[in-house]
């Protein structure tokens, strides 16, 4: 990938030379640097960006996805090197049959609740995580809510026709 | 540390407690399970998630437009922070350049915005702390503030201020003399609120060094916003990735030291003085031009024009069936809310609805840490740390 900015390059540069097998995808939508990951290799490369050498010492954001294309599950960190200025976002995918994922709750204590509501909403096991329960929703619900399958509306209503206008 | 509390727990001579979900001194639905040795917190868990809405579930079957009222119900003290965090989400995602004079406007509204809920926060802090009288009369000039939103867009709280692009209609004259009047009434009235607080000898017993954090502690809980500020941290999105134009104003990012409930309160405080000269600035400053950005795929055309031409019949057409095309992509967006680090993560498939929208909180985040922070501090003190992180239960269970 050819870029723009500097310090992207630098970490692009550094990240291939450690860990070029496990990264599948870099690109720069609307100036972001994201790069795609393969799920069994995070936790190495997000403790290598959060060492003192990379400086990404902040963990913006943790959040689940749910690509009905390919049927996957996925996790999107966003991390924040504070000293530069420069933000990464870090992307995985995990099969929908064992979504399990590497927890960062021992690199960065934010992770923690991030991580259970990602578990809360899409069923990502995070190997790991200390006390990996439902946050938002009750205890006993036995579903997924945030998963495409489970669409907003009842699906078994006829009276409503959304071919025109819904999705 | 955390095995040893448990073994402890188990013995006979600690009673536990229910704080919350409702009691009076917990301002919104938060409930801590606490272990107590007689006043002492030995232990405490937090529970959250009793008035989630699946905002995030909503979002993905709602147009765009119709999205930003969703925003207003996370941090309601603020509501407009969030509404223009979304509407510039989208702007990104769209490409749109909104002209200087809409950017200036904004930055008044959010910072009156601010203004709103760092006065909410400070008040209600001296309130638990037993000072019932600053409360009453600074609370006359957040009023002042919602008179200002509702000249402009009609509502106080939920203010679904603002359209994709700019503004509905231009401010109009009673709404620049509402502004006028705030910045000479309320400086006045905050001098007043600081002198009857800030030194208060009994406020700042109970609150100097009450729920205390270490800079390296509140990086690694992710805390944004004053709260991380306190600890003497200066990370502040309007200075680190200006947006709507924040680059062109001068101010500075007060910072603590001690990060406990006092420097919490002061930082707010500072920021508060901050907004103003924001605002006069943006007044001082403000460009001639339009209010919203040429965007007729989005933004709804005046009234009379779909009576009376085919284009903006059609664009209305359209807005209203949220029948437009937006671009593939995924776009990350934060804005400074008024208790952090407002993200915004949307992923668009090119559909009528975002395919994922993600709010990082900046309160669900911090909350976390509550837990930890009060352990081994007394009842009273738990309450005051509460009011000092600025919780907002809207944005904690989204």
């Amino acid at each position: 990938m050819e870029s723009n900015n500097a310090e992207h390059t630098k970490i692009v540069e550094a990240l291939n030379s450690r860990f070029a097998s496990s990264i599948k995808e870099i690109a720069e939508p609307f100036g972001a640097l994201t790069i795609s990951v393969d799920s069994n290799n995070i936790k190495s490369i997000i403790a290598f960006l959060a060492s003192e050498e990379m400086g990404f010492s902040f963990l913006t954001d943790v959040c689940g996805m749910h690509y009905d294309t390919t049927d996957e599950l996925g996790v999107v960190y966003h991390i924040h090197n504070l000293y530069t200025n420069t933000r990464i976002r870090l992307k995985t995918r995990l099969p929908k049959a064992k979504p399990e994922i590497d927890s960062m709750v021992s690199l960065f204590k934010s992770a923690n609740w991030q991580e259970r509501e990602t578990y809360d909403f899409y069923g990502i096991i995070f190997k790991g995580h200390p006390d990996l329960r439902r946050i938002l929703n009750m205890d006993e619900m036995d579903y997924f809510p945030l998963r495409k399958e489970y669409a907003l509306e009842d699906g078994t209503r006829t009276d409503k026709n959304d071919t025109m206008f819904g999705r | 540390m955390i095995e040893s509390i448990n073994d402890k727990i188990s013995g006979e001579n600690y009673n536990t407690i229910n704080l919350g979900p409702t009691h009076p001194a917990t301002h919104g639905i938060f409930q801590n399970v606490l272990t107590m040795d007689g006043e002492k917190i030995i232990h405490a868990e937090s529970t959250v998630g009793y008035i989630h809405r699946a905002f995030e579930k909503l979002a993905e079957r709602r147009p765009y437009n119709q999205i930003t009222p969703i925003t207003d119900r996370l941090n309601y003290c603020s509501a407009p922070i969030n509404n223009m965090g979304w509407e510039m989400t989208v702007e990104k995602l769209l490409g749109v350049q909104t002209p200087k004079k809409v950017d200036y406007m904004r930055v008044i509204i959010m910072e009156l915005a601010r203004i709103a809920d760092h006065v909410i926060c400070n008040s209600i802090l001296a309130v638990d702390c037993g000072a019932l009288t600053g409360f009453t009369y600074i609370f006359q000039q957040r009023e002042k503030i919602y008179e200002i939103f509702e000249s402009i867009c009609g509502a106080r709280l939920t203010t679904n201020i603002g359209r994709i692009g700019g503004f509905e209609r231009d401010f109009s004259e009673q709404t620049w003399k509402l502004i006028k009047d705030f910045l000479t009434e309320f400086p006045k009235a905050f001098r007043e609120y600081e002198s009857l607080v800030n030194r208060n000898r009994i406020f700042m017993d109970r609150t100097i060094g009450t729920g205390p954090m270490t800079p390296e502690n509140a990086l690694n809980y992710g805390f944004t916003g004053p709260n991380l500020r306190a600890t003497g941290l200066d990370y502040d999105v309007r200075v680190m990735n200006p947006y709507s134009s924040y680059q062109d104003f001068d101010f500075t990012i007060p910072v603590g030291k001690q990060g406990d409930s006092y420097d919490r309160y002061m930082v707010r405080s500072a920021e508060m003085w901050n907004s103003i000269s924001i605002i006069q600035q943006a007044m001082n400053k403000m460009p001639e031009g339009p209010y919203h950005a040429d965007v007729p795929e989005f933004y709804l055309p005046p009234k009379e024009d779909v009576y009376t031409k085919m284009e903006a019949l059609i664009y209305h057409f359209k807005i209203i069936m949220g029948e437009t095309k937006v671009p593939i992509g995924e776009v990350y967006h934060s804005v400074e809310g008024a208790n952090g680090e407002l993200g915004f993560y949307l992923v668009s498939d090119g559909g009528r609805t975002p395919y994922r929208l993600h709010f990082r909180r900046p309160c669900f985040i911090a909350y976390q840490a509550y837990a930890k922070m009060i352990e081994g501090s007394v009842l009273s003190d738990a309450i005051i740390t509460m009011s000092s992180l600025n919780i907002i239960a809207g944005e904690l269970d989204a």
